[in-house]
């Protein structure tokens, strides 16, 4: 039986060393909907989110504990590849982040790696027009993508993702570093997007999450400073009638 | 409580404070000023020295006279007649022997303008003087000349020349020339780059992609940092130690069938200015690798790129310039070392060119060392032109180095 939840994470905690950033984390993501994580700076947002694909296996000393789940499985089993997570589970990150080459090897490195057989020219099209970057960059595909602009950089390391075919992207504050134009042209972007595929956002824009996701997950420190999921719920309703007293602080401005 | 908006000063206790600033700041700028004038200073006396001796009046006597070999002067003798000149008067001997090293029909109008001038004329130097002298004081040296050396030429004479670049050694400074070292020295750097280029990165990316952070990596990585200031002549004796005796049989060449050889050849020592180098070139292509930023990477696992490939496509392309330029940079050094040259064993004499790894070696710095011992103030002279050759290779590299890092200087 399909399931209708793209991933799922159980009790999943993440530590740098002996600090706990990232507490207890049980929450169940939908497949084809754009979940966004909120909450104040420090409070571990980033660090889930590097967690759904193993990204944090890089920071020296990092670990998690509990269990993340695609589809049944635990990414942080024993028998799994993170290479393959993160084929699986694609990423964009704060800062454009394109690699040092043309814009057509932008897309095509990756799924070369990958072993990809089919027609690279096609797959570059297709990923450079989901990300809606075609029209503009198809007569100039051989330059090189640092001439591009910030705004266009980062959809073209979304069509980079998409062109490993992923089932979950996963966005760390994409548009932090862009002007409102390209904001907004992003977050057109991921609306597209969530046709094919689950999206998870990072923001610390509040009107951004009440605009563009369908979930929303609300963190905040404890005592100790371990980051938390306080209130995951629909969009709508974390925005207009949220059960936790500090969600309606946050989401209303009135936190700190 | 009150504000300390009283506590500064204002008005003319301000601008008497103010002006104390100023002298002070005055004072710093001066210093930093002399600090750097010292060093111009430095730098010009330094190059100075060097031209000085490179050029100037040399006073030489023939044991005889050309004219007792031919009828024409002898800036306007042809190659033909100088073959002519050489076959008649030199013992059939000697002759086949010069012979036998390059045959005579192929040999330049320069060199055997050498030989007879060597071997028939056979000039003796009598006195020379650095350029300064020659230049203010040359009624004085004519006088001199004259009254001293009453049948000596007295010449106007730069120490380096064409003819001194392609020359081999000899034993009379006029005729001797420093090919046989720049071949060396251009062994040992060649070699030095084999061994330390792809070890010294591969050390690179090892401790900077894939060490642990742990006390055995610090330790490491402080002792390399440690190995790059360690005095040249330390590596020397391990040079001697590892290279010329444990290693002989490889170094020799004898086994590979090699037979007239020790371990003191350019390959023993080619390698020991490799391992000189080796803490620099990884120290440098770590900065390198460094300077990557961890975004790029990042961008590679993202896709899902394993740390090879993350490494071999993003990290050692882009810091490729930065490798090359500290590899360019730390051969300039071994270009210029001496003392592990003289401990691993850089013959005094010879006039053979290094024709492969297991061939006896002379090279720059060694020549010069030699030259610059010897009583005679011509060799001082050609010492001073070798240097000037030596600077001018160095340069060189530098320039490379320098326009390898302005060319694919990166803006992230
Ligand atoms: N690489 C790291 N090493 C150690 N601690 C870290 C690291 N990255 C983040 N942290 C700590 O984890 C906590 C959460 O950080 P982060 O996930 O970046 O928060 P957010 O993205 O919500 O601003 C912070 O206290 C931060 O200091
Ligand atoms: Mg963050």
């Amino acid at each position: 039986m399909e399931n209708h939840y793209a991933i799922e994470t159980n009790e999943l905690s993440i530590h740098y060393g002996n600090f706990t950033a990232v507490k207890d984390v049980s929450m169940k993501v939908e497949r084809q909907k754009i979940t966004a994580i909120i909450g104040p700076s420090g409070c571990g947002k980033s660090t889930l989110l590097r967690a759904f694909n193993r990204m944090n296996d890089f920071v020296p000393g990092c670990h998690a504990s509990g269990e993340l789940l695609l589809q049944g499985q635990n990414l942080y089993g024993k028998e799994i590849d993170p290479v393959e997570v993160r084929r699986k589970i694609g990423m964009v990150f704060q800062k454009p982040n394109p690699f040092p080459k043309s814009i057509y090897e932008n897309i095509a490195w990756g799924a070369r790696i990958n072993g990809f057989k089919g027609k690279m020219d096609e797959l570059v099209e297709q990923s450079l027009r989901s990300a809606a970057l075609w029209d503009e960059v198809k007569d100039k595909l051989q330059e090189s993508a640092y001439a591009l602009s910030g705004g266009q950089q980062q959809r073209l390391c979304i069509a980079r993702t998409i062109a490993i075919q992923p089932e979950i992207i996963l966005m760390d504050e994409p548009a932090s570093a862009l002007d409102p134009i390209s904001t907004l042209r992003i977050e057109e972007l991921m609306q597209e997007l969530k046709k094919n595929y689950t999206i998870i956002i990072v923001t610390h824009n509040m009107q951004q999450a009440a605009r563009a996701s369908d979930y929303t997950a609300m963190m905040m420190i404890d005592e100790r400073r371990a980051g938390g999921v306080i209130e995951f719920d629909g969009t709508t309703r974390i925005f207009t009638n949220p059960k936790d007293k500090r969600t309606e602080d946050y989401v209303t401005g009135r936190f700190g | 409580m009150s504000s300390h908006r009283d506590n500064y000063p204002e008005g003319a206790a301000f601008y008497s404070v103010l002006r104390n600033r100023y002298r002070k700041a005055a004072i710093w700028q001066f210093l930093f000023l002399s600090a750097l004038l010292i060093a111009i200073i430095a730098l010009t006396a330094l190059i100075y020295n060097v031209v000085d001796g490179a050029f100037g009046y040399i006073a030489y006597e023939y044991k005889a006279a050309p004219t007792q070999f031919t009828a024409t002067p002898v800036s306007e003798l042809t190659k033909e007649e100088l073959l002519v000149i050489l076959k008649e008067n030199l013992s059939s001997g000697a002759y086949n022997k010069l012979d036998k090293e390059t045959p005579m029909e192929k040999r330049s109008q320069a060199d055997l303008l050498s030989l007879f001038l060597e071997r028939l004329v056979r000039i003796d130097t009598k006195d020379t003087w650095s350029m300064t002298d020659s230049l203010l004081r040359g009624a004085e040296i004519r006088a001199e000349v004259a009254e001293k050396y009453p049948d000596a030429i007295l010449e106007l004479r730069s120490w380096i020349t064409p003819q001194f670049l392609v020359t081999p050694m000899s034993s009379r400074a006029e005729f001797a020339g420093v090919r046989t070292a720049i071949l060396g020295s251009l062994w040992l750097v060649g070699i030095a780059l084999l061994f330390a280029l792809p070890v010294g990165t591969g050390a690179a990316v090892y401790l900077q992609e894939y060490a642990p952070r742990n006390w055995l990596t610090k330790t490491i990585q402080t002792n390399i940092n440690n190995l790059a200031g360690v005095p040249s002549i330390v590596y020397g004796m391990l040079g001697l130690a590892l290279f010329v005796r444990v290693l002989e049989p490889f170094t020799s060449g004898s086994m590979f069938g090699v037979t007239d050889s020790n371990g003191r050849t350019v390959l023993a020592a080619g390698l020991t200015m490799g391992i000189l180098v080796l803490p620099l070139i990884i120290i440098n292509a770590q900065e390198a690798i460094k300077a990557v930023p961890e975004s790029l990477r990042q961008a590679a696992f993202g896709v899902g790129a394993t740390r090879w490939q993350t490494i071999w496509h993003h990290v050692l392309p882009n810091a490729l310039p930065g490798i090359l330029t500290g590899t360019i940079l730390a051969l300039s050094r071994a270009l210029g070392e001496t003392a592990p040259l003289i401990v691993v064993g850089a013959s005094t004499f010879i006039s053979l060119d290094p024709d492969g790894p297991f061939s006896k070696f002379t090279a720059l710095p060694i020549q010069i060392y030699q030259w610059t011992t010897r009583a005679q103030s011509e060799f001082h002279a050609i010492a001073a032109g070798a240097i000037l050759v030596l600077l001018a290779l160095l340069l060189t590299l530098n320039a490379t180095a320098i326009l390898l890092r302005n060319r694919f200087q990166r803006r992230w």
